[in-house]
């Protein structure tokens, strides 16, 4: 799960440096598209915790994600942007206890039942908001975006200046969930997770409750959805009840299988290869999902471990092995997907 | 005269247990009674019901009727997970390890589940060094401390099963059952596992399941013979050997390890019930 060894560390430093400097190379619009990636990479560390932490697929984790953004939506009065001191722990804690009233039901059932379960969660939720007034109904609603203030004290930001602010905000917050998250598997908890994902029959006979270590992993995992819902409330604010969907759910799955399942840094390869190539597919092709479908489907096939494995390539092996060969073009040009 | 009767009362013990499986009767009214100190083996044909026995008494499976007592408290029905903290570890009949993590992971994670509260779960795990130094005694203890940092998958057979015993023993619990800890080990592994087993008995209740009847038979202090899930005989080693029932049914049977897959199948079913 976690980069072994000074090089990987450095790698992690280096890729965080690079998003970093980013929004001084780029036009506005792209940083935009940018700060929608780290929002995608925090939903899909989040489910990380319990898919490839735990061995839990979950098709119902959207809802957290898009029930903090309308906590948010709920709690701002019309046209005042309200505190992101307020509304950030305010939709964590939604989130969180949405996370363990559904998890205490549906981690009940296991395997396919559990998708299944939490699918059904995740739509009840969904529709909620589709067909009740409560957050606008289908259209979903605007709402002014929270305001980044400390206290009484506001950062003066011009309309301009906003999308920079909200950019590194995002990025702050992913670097802080991918360390916390690092920091709680490298723990006894972290351990524990492991062995139910191998084998959380044995877990039971080794005298673990395994069902409330689930539940604890499962409500961490939805509090941190909350953090990436809250995320896009302050970025678009704007609210719908695609957000809650299980095509969300099934988005952030994708950029984990994509990125790679058996490391922590591989979601947030998913979710901003993934957000790229929706990009470059809309621009070439009418058919974007085709494209994107495509293209997941022949990283899987080609890179069991996702995107984040691709070092250990054959092409890549034989290359640190023997002279550099032509054939590494490619497979770069892949990686950038 | 020196095998004067173990009055102590027993560790672990059990009235009237049964389980049905729909029509069939897998366990039918066992009372066993295991003590300290004792090596009490369960022997009986293939399908007598010894593995669901066992699954019954670590709580894999809940009894349909009976009680089973741990030390005088009553714990029948209680999860596996609960049983093995108050003290009852278990070995497995396939082996059951994490094949992708260390031997040492492996029986590091049995000694937290007994060892660490949730208050202490946020400690870095390299860094809890209570914790490992517990397991490594148990890797010590069955000759498995040289091969801490290796895959437990990539063990041999043989050092598979000294893995199981390991991850019982740093459970360190009160009564120990062992589901066949000899099954495919070679006669190297066999003969240092025997002194394990009596080194292991002197501090323990412990319950022993095995075909192997010259083994059996040098070890165990008392024996329970099972057919068809009811109990045949119980006794010392002597009396089974001398008693009719038991020759009619098992001892002069064929072979009694000819048809173990069979019963390993049977075992199983109970398992996952």
């Amino acid at each position: 799960m976690l980069p072994r060894g000074s090089g990987g560390i450095v790698a992690l430093g280096l890729g965080a440096a690079l998003l970093a400097v980013l929004p001084l190379f780029v036009s506005s619009y792209y940083v935009e598209l940018g700060t929608y990636a780290l929002i995608s990479a925090m939903l899909a560390l989040s489910l990380q915790l319990l898919v490839g932490c735990t061995g839990l697929v979950s098709l119902g984790h959207a809802a957290f994600y898009g029930l903090a953004a309308y906590t948010v939506y709920l709690v701002t009065p019309a046209n005042v942007g309200r505190s992101i001191l307020l509304t950030l722990p305010l939709a964590m804690l939604v989130a969180a206890l949405a996370a363990l009233l559904v998890g205490a039901l549906s981690l009940r059932t296991r395997g396919f039942f559990f998708l299944m379960v939490t699918l059904a969660f995740g739509q009840m939720l969904f529709f909620l908001f589709h067909d009740t007034k409560l957050g606008g109904g289908t259209d979903g609603a605007y709402l002014a975006r929270p305001l980044l203030a400390i206290a009484d004290w506001q950062l003066p930001l011009t309309r301009r200046q906003r999308p920079y602010a909200v950019y590194y905000v995002a990025l702050a917050l992913l670097t802080l969930m991918y360390v916390g998250l690092a920091l709680l598997l490298r723990s006894l908890f972290g351990r524990v997770l492991e062995g139910i994902r191998v084998n959380e029959h044995r877990m039971q006979a080794l005298g673990f409750n395994t069902y409330r270590y689930k539940l604890a992993a499962f409500v961490i995992a939805g509090l941190l959805a909350g953090v990436a819902g809250h995320m896009w409330a302050m970025h678009r604010g704007f609210v719908n009840p695609e957000l809650l969907g299980w095509h969300r759910s099934a988005e952030a799955l994708l950029m984990i299988l994509l990125g790679g399942l058996t490391t922590l840094h591989g979601p947030i390869i998913g979710a901003l290869a993934y957000t790229a190539l929706g990009e470059v597919a809309q621009s070439i092709t009418e058919r974007k999902l085709l494209v994107e479908g495509l293209v997941v489907l022949a990283v899987v096939i080609a890179l069991p471990k996702g995107l984040s494995g691709i070092g250990q390539l054959r092409i890549f092996r034989r290359t640190a092995a023997t002279a550099p060969t032509a054939k590494a073009g490619p497979a770069e040009a892949r990686a950038d997907g | 005269m020196a095998d004067a009767p173990n009055t102590s009362a027993p560790v672990l013990a059990t009235r009237g247990l049964t389980r049905r499986f729909g029509g069939l009767i897998a366990v039918n009214d066992v009372s066993i009674a295991l003590r300290q100190g004792e090596l009490h083996a369960v022997i009986g044909p293939n399908g007598a019901g010894k593995t669901t026995l066992v699954n019954l008494l670590s709580g894999e499976i809940r009894p349909t009727a009976g009680r089973v007592e741990l030390m005088g408290r009553d714990v029948t029905g209680e999860p596996a997970w609960r049983l093995t903290r108050l003290g009852i570890g278990r070995s497995f009949q396939r082996i059951n390890i994490f094949a992708p993590l260390t031997v040492l992971e492996n029986v590091r994670l049995s000694t937290q589940a007994v060892t660490v509260p949730a208050s202490g779960l946020l400690r870095s795990a390299s860094r809890a060094g209570d914790v490992i130094e517990r397991a490594e005694r148990a890797l010590d203890r069955v000759g498995l401390a040289a091969a801490a940092g290796r895959l437990a998958g990539a063990l041999s057979h043989g050092e598979q099963r000294q893995l199981e015993i390991a991850m019982v023993l740093a459970s360190a619990p009160k009564v120990l059952l062992l589901d066949e800890p000899l099954a495919g080990a070679g006669p190297e592994e066999s003969q240092r596992m025997t002194l394990l087993l009596k080194d292991l008995a002197r501090e323990h209740a412990l319950l022993l399941i095995e075909h192997d009847m010259d083994f059996v038979f040098a070890v165990a202090d008392r024996m329970t013979v099972m057919a068809e899930g009811a109990i045949l005989a119980e006794g010392k080693p002597e009396a089974i050997r001398a008693n009719r029932a038991v020759q009619q049914a098992y001892l002069g049977a064929a072979s009694p390890s000819s048809s173990r897959e069979e019963d390993r199948g049977r075992g199983e079913r109970g398992g996952g019930q």
